[in-house]
């Protein structure tokens, strides 16, 4: 089945066209009426519904989808993240499924016709202590093995690739060494979701914003009104109604353990809140992600010159979007242990995301004890880079009905088979 | 910063205390089939609204205690003692 309409395609071409003649641009996706019945309905308009609906409908032929989103598409981790890709895991099931995701972020602005603005600008991870060092070590290890570009560096070549970072012996945690990944880089990631959401609009699929799920509805299952275990779903309610739906799919990241609540499934999740900060523009200076697991702070300079700081999870399990001053005052503190050359730089802007952390710090994705109710969350700090895959990967498991080799380490099972796949070590401050 | 209270202390800053996230009451480890230990371990109810949640005043009275919030809105309150019909919030 091919797409039902064109959406006008982005070309300088174009570009030129519509400006010479005044011209305005269409509507980039349609406000359909909401549909009683669905073949698929993906909970959650990120960057992972989007892209499953996108695969389903590209990949195999499975249109009659729709994408609910409570707020707007993009509202939540999605449009909120540092945006940064690499694919430097741990695991040698983490570095095959994120190498993927790499794969197809490089073909992406041709694939969708829209310029996501992929830098393989280069990642840093630095080491400050012996036993991170030894990570690192194993980390490059690993990625050599699967045919990753990366590689441990030593201090003069970090200086070299990053002129602006103290590597200098006397400061209170000094940079004994690096694991340097050239392939990983940022990606301008509302051009990201966008252009997932006009290609799948194109396919047919159907894209409902301000639509809030209240309810799973499921029959046959051994809890309250036919949910849990043994039980299959049936359908979604909404604020707008009720949607009859086989297959139904929770992509609401850090609200994914109450979605999952309504069909009587329990997670190994918690919600913890990420902040991050932009500074002022400056001219550029840094041309690699700079993260510092132990000093808890990552940085990348974006192509307008502004300097994206991340940190770690907010310790407390939270719902709540605030940024807190706590965490400005410490990202301040470890920013300058890093780079004292910034320490007249002026914060623009701060915000928080929700994060849905799982105890190995892997996905959990694929099939629930509940029929036709199918997972693509536990994406905690890291989840955007592995957009594309997921989807991918996602879209392969509905339509054929079992889980894809690159996504079976991350079933929902593994955790009461105790068949874990730790990535603390690389995925912890890593992003 | 979240302002703790801690049933001994008052209100504390969140820094002087160690957060134990949901309580769960652990399984006997000499009988509980692994399915039921892993259970424990890792899946969580993650409630988005009013929790109850174990803290650890560990840089003032080093009591542990059960504090109930509310997850979306910040809201903080002492469950009642045990024993105690006036205190708490009921
Ligand atoms: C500050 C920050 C920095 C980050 N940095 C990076 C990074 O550098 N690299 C990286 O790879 N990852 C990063 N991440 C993680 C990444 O952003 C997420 O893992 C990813 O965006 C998750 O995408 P998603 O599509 O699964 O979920 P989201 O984009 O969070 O989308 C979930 C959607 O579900 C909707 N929803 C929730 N409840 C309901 C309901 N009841 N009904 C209908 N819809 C509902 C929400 O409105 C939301 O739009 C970062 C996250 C944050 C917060
Ligand atoms: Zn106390």
């Amino acid at each position: 089945m091919g797409k039902h309409k064109s959406p006008a395609r982005y070309s300088a071409a174009g570009l030129a066209w519509r400006g010479l003649r005044n011209k305005s641009w269409p509507r980039v996706w349609r406000e359909p009426e909401l549909k009683s019945a669905y073949d698929v309905v993906v909970i959650g308009g990120g960057i992972h519904g989007l892209a499953t609906a996108y695969y389903l409908a590209s990949n195999h032929a499975i249109t009659n989808v729709a994408v609910v989103d409570k707020a707007y598409l993009g509202s939540g981790g999605s449009g909120r993240n540092t945006a940064i890709v690499r694919s430097n895991y741990l695991t040698p099931e983490g570095v095959a499924f994120y190498d993927r995701s790499l794969d197809l972020y490089n073909t992406m602005s041709t694939d969708l016709n829209i310029n996501v603005m992929f830098s393989e600008r280069g990642h840093m991870t630095l080491a400050h202590t012996d036993s991170a060092l030894r990570t690192m070590n194993w980390r490059a290890e690993v990625n050599k093995l699967q045919g990753i570009d990366s590689s441990v560096i030593a201090p003069d070549e970090i200086k070299k690739l990053s002129p602006s970072l103290d590597t200098s012996p006397n400061t209170r945690y000094p940079i004994l060494g690096a694991l340097y990944h050239p392939p990983g880089g940022t990606i301008r990631h509302d051009a990201v979701v966008w252009g997932y959401a006009r290609a799948a609009d194109a396919y047919g699929v159907d894209l409902h914003q301000k639509t809030e799920v209240l309810d799973i509805l499921c029959e046959g299952g051994a809890g309250p009104n036919g949910k849990g275990a043994g039980g299959k779903v049936t359908g979604v309610r909404t604020n707008r109604g009720d949607i009859h739906a086989p297959v139904v799919v929770n992509c609401t990241a850090g609200w994914a353990s109450t979605i999952a609540s309504m069909a009587g499934v329990r997670l190994p999740i918690t919600t913890h809140p990420l902040q991050a900060a932009v500074t002022e523009p400056v001219k550029t200076f840094l041309p690699t992600v700079i993260v510092s697991g132990s000093l808890h702070v990552y940085v990348s300079q974006t192509d307008r010159g502004e300097l994206v700081f991340g940190a770690s999870v907010d310790p407390v399990a939270n719902y709540d979007m605030k940024g807190t001053l706590e965490f400005t005052e410490e990202l301040a503190g470890h920013v300058l242990e890093l780079m004292p050359g910034l320490s007249k730089m002026r914060l623009m802007r701060q915000w928080a995301g929700l994060c849905d952390m799982t105890p190995d710090y892997s996905p959990v994705m694929g099939p629930t004890p509940v029929d036709g109710f199918l997972v693509d969350v536990g994406w905690g700090t890291y989840g955007f880079k592995a957009g594309p895959v997921s989807g991918e990967q996602m879209a392969a498991c509905i339509a054929h009905e079992s889980m894809p080799d690159l996504i079976a380490p991350f079933v929902l099972s593994r955790f009461t088979d105790g068949t874990l796949v730790g990535e603390k070590g690389a995925a912890a401050v890593g992003h | 910063m979240l302002l703790v209270p801690c049933p001994n202390c008052g209100p504390r800053n969140a820094s002087d205390m160690s957060y134990g996230g949901e309580p769960h009451s652990r399984p006997d480890p000499n009988t509980a089939s692994p399915e039921q230990w892993r259970t424990y371990l890792y899946l969580r109810d993650n409630e988005s609204g009013w929790i109850t949640e174990k803290w650890y005043c560990s840089s003032g009275c080093r009591k542990h205690f059960k504090l109930e919030r509310h997850t979306l809105t910040g809201e903080l309150r002492n469950p009642p003692l045990p024993g105690n019909k006036t205190g708490g919030h009921k």
